[in-house]
C-alpha cells in the first residue's frame, strides 16, 4: 500500500494504481475523455491533469497515467489544473465542435468562447476505438495512421480489415459520434443550448446533461 | 585478419601498426564529411590520387580521406601532414600544383592558405587559424588524421586502449565511478548526469537479466550536425564508449539508432562495426575477457520525435514513434520492458577519453557544473560556419566573433538561437553569457544538442518563431491535445501576424497557449515547443508588435509586408530581372528606369536575387 | 499480440504476389533476420527497390514479421521516408533546415514548386520529378541545399532553380 495526499486529505491505495483510480475511491471525480475502465490508460486527451506538489515545485501530469508514489502531493482542482484544462477542453472544441460530450464538458467548465481557429477534425484522437478493437476483441483491425494533425483512426489501406467482426463496439464506445451534438446551432464553436444559458437542474433541452453531472446529482467539473 | 584473443595480441598489432607508420612520409588528409562532399570532395581526392599516380609519386606520399574537419565554410579542406599545412577552398584544378610544390618542393601557395578577413594575417597550419586555435578539439580533432575505414587509424592513436584498461583493470562499478568523478552530462540535450544514469540502468531489476545499451544518433535539431560528424568520422571512438558502458551496466544488447537521412554516417557505421567484430572487438569473449556485446544498426524513418527516448524505443520495437509517459524511467523499463540506458553519441564519444585521462584530467574542463567540451554546430548569418569544440564555460562572444569570425557582409549580430525547437533566443545584450547547461536554461533557452543558429539584424524572429513551431507541427507525433491542437493553432496565430492580420491580443494569448502546451504535454517536444515562441516574445516583443500594430516586417522578411521595388539611381535597365520575372510584373524599356507592378509581385524575390547592381529595394 | 488473425490469413493474401517479387521482400526480410527492431530498414530497402512501398509488399512483411498488418501500415505512414504511391524518377529534396531557412530556403522552394507545379510530397504528372523537404541535412555551410538524386547542390537561390531542374 502506498499513502499519499489528494488534495489535503490522506488516502491508501495499492501499487500500481494510478491517481485517478486512486481518486476515484475517495469519490472525487476527474474528468476524462480518452479513459475508460477496461482499457488500459492512453494519456492522450490530458484532461484528467492533476497537479503533483514537489517541495516548492509543481508539475501538471494526466492522471490516468500517473503511477501513485509513497508521499505524492495531488491536487485534483487547483487553479492551475482548472486554468489549464479549461484550454485544452477550448482546443478540444475547436478540433470537434459537433461532439454533445465536449460541448457539455465547455458549458461546465465555464467556458464561453472559443479563440482558436475551427477545424473539425470529427475525431478526438481519443483512441478508444482502437484499444477496444485491440484489448476487448482481440482483433486490432484498426489503429492510427499518419501523423500530426493528419494522424487519423484507420484501417489498413482503408479496406475493411480482415480482423473485423463487425461488433459496432469501435462506434459505440466513441465520446464523439456516438454523442453528437444534436443542438445544431453552435455559435462561435459553442453550443450554449444546455447548461451555458440553463440551470443544470430545470435544463428542458438536452437529456444527456445529467450524465455529465456525475451520480448524485453534483458538478462534475 | 584474425582474431585478436588476448589483450596482448592488441598492443601487439598496436606496436605493429605503429611501426609500419612512417610520421615522417607525406601524407594528404582530405576532409571527407558530407558537407564537404557537397563541394564534390570526392573529385578533388580522386584527382590527388590520379595525379599521385602520374607523377610517380605512389608509395612516397599517401592520400587519406577522413571524416569531417569541422571548418566547413571553408571546404574542401586538406591539411598535409607531417608539417600539418592547412589549404582551404581546393578545387581540382589545384592538385597537381599542390603536389608539385607543396609536396615535393615544400613551397606553399599562398592563394590555398586561410587569410584572416580582418587582420589580413596568413595561416600556415591548422594551428594558426583562428576558427581552430580557439577550439579545445579533444573528441573531435581525431577527425582528420583517421579513415573511418580502417580501424587500424584508430589503433594507431591508441584506440580501444581504454576498452583493455575497462575490461581487465576496473570493476563495473569502477568504471561508473570514474564517469561520475568526471562529471559528464548527457550531451544530447537533457544534460543528465551519466554515471547516475548507467547506475540506475545497472541496479534496476530485469528478470531475464537483458538490459540493452543504446546510442541516440537520431540527431533531429535542423542546423546540429555534430553527431553526424562524429559517426561519419570517428565511429570507433562511439562503439568503444557503448561497450565501456555496456560493460558498466552489464548489458550485452546495444543499438544505434541512426537516422536514415545520414547514409554516410550508416555506412561507416557498418564498416567500422565489421571491422571491430573482424577484430574481435565486439561480439563474444572480447580480448578474452569474457565480456560479450554487440551493436545492432537501426535506421530511422523521418520522425524527428524518435530522437526522444521513448519514442526511439517504441521505433525499434517495430510500433510509430509515439512516447510514452515517463513516470517509468526507461532505465528501468525502457525497450522491450527491459532496463535501457541510452545515451547522445557524443556522449559516448567522451566516455574513452575520460578512461584514458582519467576524471581528474576530465574535470578540470569546462565549469563547475558543466565539466568537459561540447561540440557545437555554428551556423547561419556566420563567416565561419562550421563544428566547434569549445571548453564549457566559454562565452557566446567567444565563439560567435573569435571562433565564428563574426557576422558577414558587416551585419549587426541580433540573436543566437541554441538547443534547436526545444531552445530560445539569446540576444545581443547577453552575449557574454558562458555557455553551459544551466546558465543557457537560465536566459530561457537550453543547450540542447548543440545547434548554434546565428542570426542577424536581417533576420525576423517572429518569422522565426513561425519557423520553429511550423517545423514541430509537422513532426510532433499527434497523440496528445495540447501538442497537436495547440501547437496548429500557435502557427495559425503566427500566420496571421506574419501576414499582417495580427491582433492585439494575440501575444497573450500565445503567451497562454505556450504555457499550455508546455505544461500538460505527454512529452517533451510538446514540453519545450513553446520556447521559440516564449523567448522571442521575451527578447523581441517589439518586433511583435511591429508586426501587429503597424503591419510591418522590421527585418523585411515577412513577405506580406514587404514591398520589392526598384532604385532609381542604382537600375541600369538591362532588363534581367523583367525577363525571369515570373508573373511578368516588371516592365520598362531597354537601358531605362524598370518598374515593378506591386499589383503582379508575388514577393518571390527574383528579381532582388538577380540583379547585379543591387537595385531592387526591398521595405 | 494479436497477431494469430494474419498469420491464419497469410497464405492467401500472399498467393497474390509474384513469385519473384515474393522471393525480393523475403530476402529483404531476411537481411535484417526477420526482426521488428529492424522494419523500418525493412521497408526503406523495399522502397528502394520499388520506389514507392507496394501494398503487397507491406502486407508480405507484416505475415513474416508476425505484427499485424495495421501496425505495418501506421509505421509506413508515420514516417515521412515512405511513400505509398509510385515516386518519379528524380527525387528533389529541399533543405528546410533552419541555418538554411536563415539563408531563404523557402524561397527556393517556392520556385521549385512553381516551376515544377507540384507541393511537397506530389509527384509531377509525367512522373519525373518528386518533390519533397528535409528537415536539415547537415550540410549547413551550403546553405540553402537542395538534393536531387543523392547530389548535394549547394548555395541555391531562386535564380538558379531554373539551371538546376534543366540538368
Amino acid at each position: 500500500m502506498v499513502e499519499l495526499t489528494i488534495n489535503g486529505i490522506k488516502t491508501r491505495a495499492p501499487e500500481g494504481t494510478t491517481v485517478l483510480e486512486a481518486a476515484g475511491e475517495m469519490g472525487i471525480v476527474i474528468p476524462t475523455l480518452c479513459y475508460r475502465e477496461g482499457l488500459s490508460p492512453y494519456g492522450a486527451c490530458r484532461v484528467c491533469i492533476v497537479e503533483v506538489v514537489e517541495g516548492d515545485r509543481s508539475s501538471l501530469e494526466a492522471s490516468c497515467t500517473l503511477p501513485v508514489e509513497q508521499g505524492q502531493v495531488i491536487l485534483t482542482g487547483s487553479e492551475r489544473v482548472v486554468r489549464t484544462r479549461k484550454v485544452i477542453v477550448e482546443l478540444l472544441i475547436s478540433s470537434c465542435p459537433n461532439s454533445k460530450t465536449l460541448q457539455d464538458m465547455a458549458a461546465n467548465m465555464g467556458i464561453n468562447r472559443v479563440r482558436f481557429k475551427i477545424k473539425d477534425r470529427g475525431c478526438i484522437l481519443c483512441g478508444l476505438c482502437v484499444r477496444y478493437c485491440k484489448e476487448q476483441m482481440k482483433s486490432g483491425g484498426i489503429g492510427f495512421v499518419g501523423r500530426g494533425t493528419s494522424r487519423r483512426v484507420a484501417t489498413a489501406f482503408d479496406v475493411p480489415p480482415e480482423e473485423c467482426r463487425n461488433c459496432g463496439g469501435c462506434e459505440w464506445i466513441c465520446p464523439v459520434c456516438e454523442r453528437a451534438c444534436t443542438a445544431d446551432n453552435l455559435i462561435d464553436g459553442l453550443c450554449g443550448a444546455c447548461q451555458n444559458l440553463v440551470p443544470v437542474e430545470t435544463c428542458p433541452v438536452c437529456t444527456g446533461c445529467s450524465e455529465s453531472v456525475g451520480p448524485g446529482g453534483h458538478k462534475v467539473y | 585478419m584474425e582474431r585478436l584473443k588476448t589483450l596482448v595480441e592488441l598492443e601487439r598489432l598496436r606496436a605493429s601498426i605503429l611501426s609500419r607508420r612512417e610520421p615522417e612520409k607525406p601524407c594528404i588528409s582530405i576532409c571527407g564529411g558530407t558537407g564537404c562532399h557537397a563541394y564534390r570532395c570526392e573529385d578533388v581526392a580522386r584527382a590527388f590520387e590520379s595525379e599521385i599516380k602520374r607523377q610517380g609519386l605512389r608509395g612516397q606520399v599517401e592520400l587519406k580521406v577522413t571524416g569531417c574537419h569541422g571548418f566547413c565554410e571553408r571546404g574542401p579542406l586538406m591539411v598535409l601532414y607531417p608539417q600539418r599545412i592547412f589549404y582551404q577552398r581546393v578545387t581540382t584544378g589545384d592538385v597537381s600544383e599542390i603536389i608539385e610544390e607543396t609536396v615535393v618542393k615544400g613551397n606553399i601557395i599562398d592563394r590555398l592558405l586561410y587569410v584572416d578577413p580582418v587582420s589580413g594575417k596568413k595561416a600556415y597550419s591548422e594551428d594558426d587559424v583562428p576558427f581552430y586555435k580557439g577550439q579545445q578539439r579533444l573528441v573531435f580533432g581525431s577527425n582528420g588524421v583517421i579513415d573511418p575505414t580502417n580501424i587500424e587509424d584508430y589503433l594507431a592513436i591508441g584506440g580501444y586502449s581504454a576498452l583493455s584498461r575497462v575490461l581487465f583493470d576496473m570493476k563495473p562499478d569502477e568504471v561508473i565511478e570514474e564517469v561520475r568523478k568526471a562529471g559528464l552530462r548527457g550531451r544530447g540535450g537533457g544534460g543528465f548526469p551519466t554515471a547516475r544514469k548507467w547506475e540506475s540502468c545497472r541496479n534496476a531489476p530485469s528478470s531475464d537479466g537483458i538490459r540493452y545499451v543504446i546510442c541516440n544518433a537520431d540527431e533531429g535539431d535542423p542546423g546540429a550536425y555534430m553527431d553526424r560528424s562524429l559517426v561519419e568520422g570517428n565511429p570507433h571512438s562511439v562503439i568503444e564508449g557503448m561497450i565501456i558502458g555496456a560493460y558498466a551496466i552489464g548489458s550485452h544488447y546495444g543499438y544505434v539508432y541512426v537516422r536514415h537521412e545520414y547514409p554516410l554516417a550508416v555506412a561507416n557505421l557498418s564498416i567500422a562495426l565489421e571491422q571491430a567484430r573482424e577484430y574481435g572487438l565486439v561480439g563474444e569473449d572480447i580480448l578474452g575477457s569474457g565480456f560479450e556485446f554487440d551493436i545492432k544498426i537501426s535506421r530511422g524513418g523521418g520522425a524527428f520525435i524518435c530522437g526522444e527516448s521513448t519514442a526511439l524505443m517504441a521505433s525499434l520495437e517495430g510500433e510509430i514513434g509515439e512516447p510514452r509517459p515517463k513516470h517509468v524511467h526507461t532505465v528501468v523499463s525502457g525497450l522491450n520492458g527491459r532496463p535501457s540506458n541510452l545515451n547522445n553519441v557524443e556522449t559516448w564519444a567522451n566516455v574513452p577519453l575520460i578512461i584514458n585521462h582519467g576524471a581528474d584530467w576530465y574535470s578540470q574542463i569546462g565549469t563547475e557544473g558543466s565539466k568537459g567540451t561540447k561540440i557545437f554546430s555554428l551556423v547561419g548569418k556566420i563567416n565561419n560556419t562550421g563544428l566547434v569544440e569549445v571548453p564549457m564555460g566559454i562565452t557566446l562572444r567567444e565563439i560567435i566573433y573569435d571562433i565564428g569570425g563574426g557576422i558577414p557582409d558587416g551585419k549587426k549580430f541580433k540573436a543566437v538561437q541554441t538547443g534547436g525547437p526545444s531552445g530560445g533566443c539569446i540576444p545581443e545584450s547577453l552575449i557574454d553569457l558562458p555557455v553551459d547547461f544551466d546558465r543557457l536554461a537560465e536566459a530561457g533557452s537550453m543547450m540542447g544538442s548543440g545547434g548554434m543558429i546565428v542570426m542577424d539584424e536581417d533576420t525576423c524572429m517572429v518569422d522565426v518563431a513561425k519557423y520553429f513551431v511550423k517545423f514541430l507541427t509537422e513532426e510532433s507525433c499527434g497523440k496528445c491535445v495540447p501538442c497537436r491542437e495547440g501547437l496548429d493553432r500557435m502557427l495559425d496565430i503566427l500566420t496571421d501576424i506574419t501576414e499582417g492580420r495580427g491582433k492585439e491580443e494575440d501575444i497573450e494569448l500565445m503567451e497562454e497557449l505556450g504555457g499550455v502546451i508546455k505544461e500538460a504535454s505527454l512529452c517533451a517536444l510538446g514540453g519545450t515547443a513553446p520556447n521559440p515562441v516564449l523567448s522571442t516574445i521575451r527578447y523581441f516583443r517589439d518586433e511583435y508588435e511591429a508586426h501587429i500594430r503597424e503591419k510591418r516586417c522590421p527585418a523585411g522578411v515577412c513577405k506580406a509586408l514587404i514591398t520589392f521595388t526598384i532604385d532609381e539611381e542604382k537600375c541600369t535597365g538591362c532588363g534581367v530581372c523583367a525577363r525571369e520575372c515570373p508573373q511578368d510584373a516588371i516592365s520598362g524599356e531597354k537601358k531605362k528606369l524598370h518598374t515593378i507592378d506591386q499589383e503582379r509581385c508575388i514577393k518571390c524575390g527574383l528579381c532582388s536575387d538577380l540583379c547585379k547592381f543591387e537595385a531592387v529595394i526591398v521595405s | 499480440m494479436t497477431t494469430h488473425a494474419t498469420e491464419r490469413k497469410g497464405p492467401k493474401t500472399v498467393a497474390r504476389k509474384a513469385e519473384s517479387d515474393l522471393e525480393k521482400v523475403t530476402a529483404i526480410v531476411g537481411k535484417y533476420g526477420g526482426n521488428r527492431d529492424s522494419l523500418i530498414s525493412i521497408l526503406q530497402d523495399i522502397q528502394s527497390e520499388w520506389r514507392y512501398l507496394p501494398e503487397d509488399a507491406v502486407r508480405v512483411v507484416a505475415s513474416q514479421l508476425g505484427m499485424p498488418l495495421i501496425q505495418v501500415y501506421g509505421v509506413a505512414t508515420f514516417f515521412r521516408a515512405f511513400s505509398l504511391t509510385p515516386r518519379g524518377e528524380h527525387i528533389v529534396s529541399v533543405c528546410l533546415g533552419t541555418a538554411c531557412h536563415v539563408r531563404r530556403a523557402p524561397a527556393v522552394l517556392e520556385e521549385i514548386k512553381r516551376r515544377l507545379g507540384i507541393e511537397p510530397g506530389e509527384t509531377t504528372g509525367d512522373m519525373r520529378y518528386s518533390l519533397e523537404t528535409v528537415n536539415c541535412l547537415g550540410a549547413c555551410a551550403l546553405g540553402p541545399i537542395v538534393v536531387v538524386d543523392g547530389e548535394y547542390r549547394g548555395q541555391m537561390s531562386p535564380g538558379r532553380v531554373k539551371k538546376l531542374l534543366k540538368k
